[in-house]
């Protein structure tokens, strides 16, 4: 089957694709976008969250035909062309990276908190992010990265 | 026609950062990973490339009768179906020992083992593809129990020379000494494992002289190279690897996984193969932590000086070699912990079975004992009325000490000072009235006000060998170039050591910026094409490598020095490089280094070799076996909900020595990850194997802390060069893992009172169902 997709603002068409592929996977073999990661593939790690529509979801669970006509925003369309968003810098700036595979997950789903919630609390950043699984960093570093994003947020 | 590299590799990290060793400079990779765009060995794409899977068995224990693969072949779009037969040279490899069929021939000795390979044009056209493979297995009883695999002679014998992997006892002074008290205990851990988030991958292209490049995520390039080399019967130097990027190790990527079966695909089908496992392959593709049953006898006098300590480890190997051999020489010689024990007797067996293979991974052969002996030692404190920490730093042992294997501990050891930094941190309040819900065990499922609540504290403090030991010889190799590029002095660091994403690359550049005085540094992506730099394990890299890189900055420097006694006449002695100049002993500047090298080129390649060591004896165990020791220790506090037996671990302090924080965030970061990985090891994380088969390959079923499980921490760490070490540096990475799981352990047995001889604590453990 034939996928239309608006990814990052671009109408974007996959062909040939199969019934039972997944978007995670339309879009890293089929568009050439890799930055969704593929750690679980069962919803269960949170490496592959993108926006769909506006809203964070694992592309892992969502079939390619699911996604026909929406929008998706994924890791590579957060930054403002060479611009990184202040949650991507302040990853960088935190430490919040190290083997990196857990963090264009993560990126996302703390886009999304930083965004839609004013001066998140301890509490309610671990909740947002409790189903992102990061395996090197044991997530002090990247906790500070969320506040630091937050708080540069409030004072901008 | 030499193919291309494949798109999206190898990596152009930034070269802008600035910063030498004792600063914490960015990560050059770090905008890459923030944009996606660092490509992952899973990432890899080659036009006209196919997708390889693997027909693992489905038995712990059978013989193969009958093998057919004639019908997947039929497949449409499936290109080649590959079994032992294809396998052009040696069907056996192993890190240690040369025990692993790269595909089953007559018998498979694991659940997961590999028995087929197959290319095809889709991943679901090959994974379908593998159910038209025939294999007719005859079921055999598998061996599950390690401790009799060790003894029992009845058991079948999984490989020719019985089920004994190694056998090492160590004796010291008189082991059947008597005291005053004596406490004993029988402990078990659970298999762990690395659960890296980037799965097993690559990118295997063919080229025209025959032989292949293979793109992949590991920990050694060499070693893999050797191994696979064999399996393709071709030389070394027809199959060169080059790293992508590695999405975590932890041991895990030690030994081969899709490495042989991705090149023989791709040289039979003349294309590209990609291979990525996913996450349920993942937990039968690589191997895991050893899980331990040890039985423990402390004595002491009745002051708390330890008297004895006579210990049994049993260590299952699974059902290959692997890093067993290495397990058993790690939990022996470490087996009594960073204390002075005047005498003891330790025996540590290492065993085949028919369980999954267990290797390599963050704490190799520590994690065991440290768990055991570190429950001891709180028994023992409860037995002679004493506090735990104290007891811990009376028989702490420190510079001058000699450890269990008779070898003098001749760098610093301030094991006590570790201790003691804990014990004078503050503890966190305690829990009020109105405490947040969410902070409680069971967190926002609300499952208790705090009724049922205890807290408990509790320590845990390891040694940890670094770099290989026993007597082998543990290099690294650097290739430095200096040259002048667009009007700057640049300098270029080509290594073969992984960058696996403890921040190796940085490090490098920190060394060279220290040491050319230059401030632009590139390094080169890993590969095969320079010497060999050793495994990104055993926290051995920045020891190692970084003195490779060190000793060819140095050769590159004095390259230099001569350069400007030939061109300017003056004296080399004294000069060093800063700021892009050569300056003289009494300061004067001779030459920047852009007119002094023009457009020369300086290049030089040096290897480091750490000092040596020594095989222990195979009859009293003793022998200066250890380059170098990483000490750290942890207070852990719980509270347990003793009704539904959760437990939340509210804070976890660490105390490390690390020699020289060469990036000191990125020893925070170690110690953090390293901590999270120690505390799943102590409530959750456990691979349940009943009969020899997995019940819980997923990430639904294997549980890994997430950010609601790790609490805040307090670090304190220490610098205490090693004499012996490139800038004193100590290896930082493993302690942590280690030196966590019993303090949490004896946190939870602080809070309950129960016994608890087994980890990951379960919450049927605490509540007795
Ligand atoms: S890859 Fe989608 S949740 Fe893990
Ligand atoms: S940085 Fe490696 S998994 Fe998060």
């Amino acid at each position: 089957m034939r996928v239309n997709v608006i990814v990052n603002g671009e109408p974007r068409q996959a062909d040939n694709v199969w019934e039972g592929e997944s978007l995670l996977y339309v879009l890293r073999e089929r568009l050439g976008l890799a930055g969704s990661k593929n750690a679980c593939e069962q919803g269960e790690c949170g490496s592959c969250t993108v926006y769909l529509d506006g809203v964070p979801a694992c592309a892992c669970l969502v079939a390619a035909g699911q996604a026909e006509g929406r929008e998706v925003r994924t890791v590579e369309g957060l930054a403002d062309g060479e611009q990184l968003d202040p949650i991507q810098e302040s990853f960088v700036e935190c430490g919040a990276v190290q083997c990196g595979f857990c963090t264009p997950g993560l990126l996302v789903t703390a886009h999304d908190l930083v965004a839609r919630t004013e001066k998140p609390s301890d509490a309610e950043i671990r909740e947002a992010l409790a189903g992102n699984l990061c395996r090197c960093t044991g997530y002090e570093k990247i906790l500070d990265a969320v506040r630091l994003a937050a708080a540069r947020k409030e004072h901008a | 026609m030499t193919r291309p590299a494949p798109a999206r590799s190898p990596q152009e990290p930034a070269d802008t950062v600035t910063g030498g060793i004792g600063t914490s400079p960015l990560r050059p990779d770090g905008t890459l990973k923030v944009r996606g765009e660092f490509a992952y060995s899973s990432d890899l794409w080659h036009e006209d490339m196919l997708w390889g899977a693997t027909l693992r068995s489905p038995h712990p224990h059978a013989r193969i009768v009958r093998l057919d693969v004639s019908r997947a072949l039929a497949q449409p779009g499936v290109h080649a179906v590959l079994t032992h037969e294809d396998v052009p040279g040696e069907n056996l490899y192993g890190l240690k020992y040369q025990d692993t069929p790269a595909l089953a021939e007559d018998r498979v000795r694991y659940q997961g083992e590999p028995v087929a390979i197959l290319a095809a044009d889709h991943p679901e056209i090959a994974r379908q593809a593998l159910k038209h493979i025939v294999v007719e297995y005859e079921v055999l009883e598998p061996v599950t129990d390690p401790e009799r695999a060790a003894h029992d002679e009845t058991l079948p014998k999984l490989h020719p020379g019985g089920n004994l992997v190694r056998y090492q006892r160590i004796v010291k002074g008189d082991p059947e000494t008597k005291a005053d008290v004596v406490v004993s205990g029988v402990y078990e851990i659970g298999m762990q494992d690395q659960a890296f988030l980037g799965p097993e991958s690559g990118l295997a292209v063919p080229d025209d002289d025959g032989g292949v490049d293979l793109y992949l995520a590991t920990q050694w390039l060499h070693v893999d190279q050797k191994q696979t080399a064999r399996a393709l019967g071709l030389p070394p130097e027809k199959v060169r690897l080059t790293l992508s990027g590695v999405g975590g190790a932890f041991g895990g990527r030690e030994d081969l996984s899709m490495q042989i079966h991705s090149c023989l695909l791709a040289l039979r089908t003349g294309r590209p193969v990609k291979m990525v496992y996913n996450r349920e392959e993942s937990f039968f593709g690589h191997v895991h932590r050893h899980p331990a049953k040890m039985y423990y006898e402390h004595g002491a006098t009745r002051e708390g000086d330890l008297v004895y300590v006579r210990a049994r480890l049993y260590f299952d190997g699974g059902a290959y070699a692997s890093k067993t051999p290495v397990v058993v020489g790690n939990g022996t010689t470490l087996s009594v912990g960073p204390y002075n024990v005047p005498n003891a007797k330790i025996e540590g067996w290492g065993v085949y079975s028919n369980n999954p293979t267990c290797g390599a991974m963050r704490g190799l052969g520590a994690v065991q004992p440290t768990y055991a002996y570190e429950s001891q030692m709180d028994k023992l404190a409860a037995a002679l009325g004493m506090d735990p920490a104290d007891l811990r730093i009376r028989n702490a042992m420190s510079e001058g000490s000699t450890n269990v294997t008779g070898q003098l501990v001749d760098f610093p050891a301030p094991v006590a000072e570790l201790i003691q930094r804990l014990k004078d941190m503050p503890l966190p309040p305690e829990r009020g009235e109105d405490a947040d819900i969410r902070d409680l065990p069971g967190g926002a499922s609300n499952v208790t006000h705090g009724e049922g609540v205890v807290r408990g504290v509790g320590y845990g403090v390891t040694i940890k060998n670094i770099s290989y030991a026993e007597g082998l010889d543990d290099y690294s190799t650097a290739r430095v170039r200096l040259q002048v590029l667009g009007g700057e002095p640049v300098a270029m660091v080509h290594t073969a050591a992984a960058e696996v994403g403890q921040g190796l690359v940085t490090l490098q550049q920190q060394i060279a910026r220290t040491e050319l005085g230059v401030p632009r540094v590139t390094v080169h992506p890993a590969d095969t094409s320079v010497g060999d730099a050793g495994s990104s394990s055993a926290s051995r890299q920045t020891y190692v490598t970084g003195g490779a890189v060190r000793n060819a900055c140095r050769a590159v420097a004095d390259a230099v020095y001569s350069l400007a006694e030939r061109r300017l006449g003056r004296s080399a002695t004294g000069m060093s490089l800063a700021g892009g100049k050569i300056v003289a002993a009494d300061g004067e500047v001779v030459a920047s280094l852009v007119d002094l090298l023009g457009e020369e080129i300086v290049e030089e390649t040096r290897e480091f070799h750490h000092r040596k060591t020594y095989p222990l004896d195979p009859e009293t165990g003793q022998g200066d076996a250890h380059v170098q020791y990483g000490f750290s220790a942890h207070r852990a506090v719980v509270d347990v909900d003793v009704e539904l037996g959760l437990v939340k671990v509210v804070q976890l302090d660490c105390a490390q020595d690390v020699g020289k924080a060469m990036n000191p965030d990125a020893v925070i970061g170690q110690i953090q990850g390293g901590s999270a990985q120690g505390l799943g090891l102590a409530v959750m994380e456990e691979i349940q194997v009943v009969d020899g088969k997995v019940r819980n390959p997923s990430f639904t079923d294997y549980l890994i802390p997430t950010v609601l499980d790790m609490p805040p921490m307090r670090i304190a760490v220490l610098e205490r060069p090693d004499p012996h070490a490139p800038y004193g540096v100590r290896g930082v990475g493993e302690p942590p893992t280690i030196s966590s799981t019993p303090a949490v352990a004896n946190a939870i047995r602080a809070a309950t009172g129960l016994e608890l001889p087994r980890v990951p604590i379960r919450p049927e453990h605490i509540t007795g169902t």
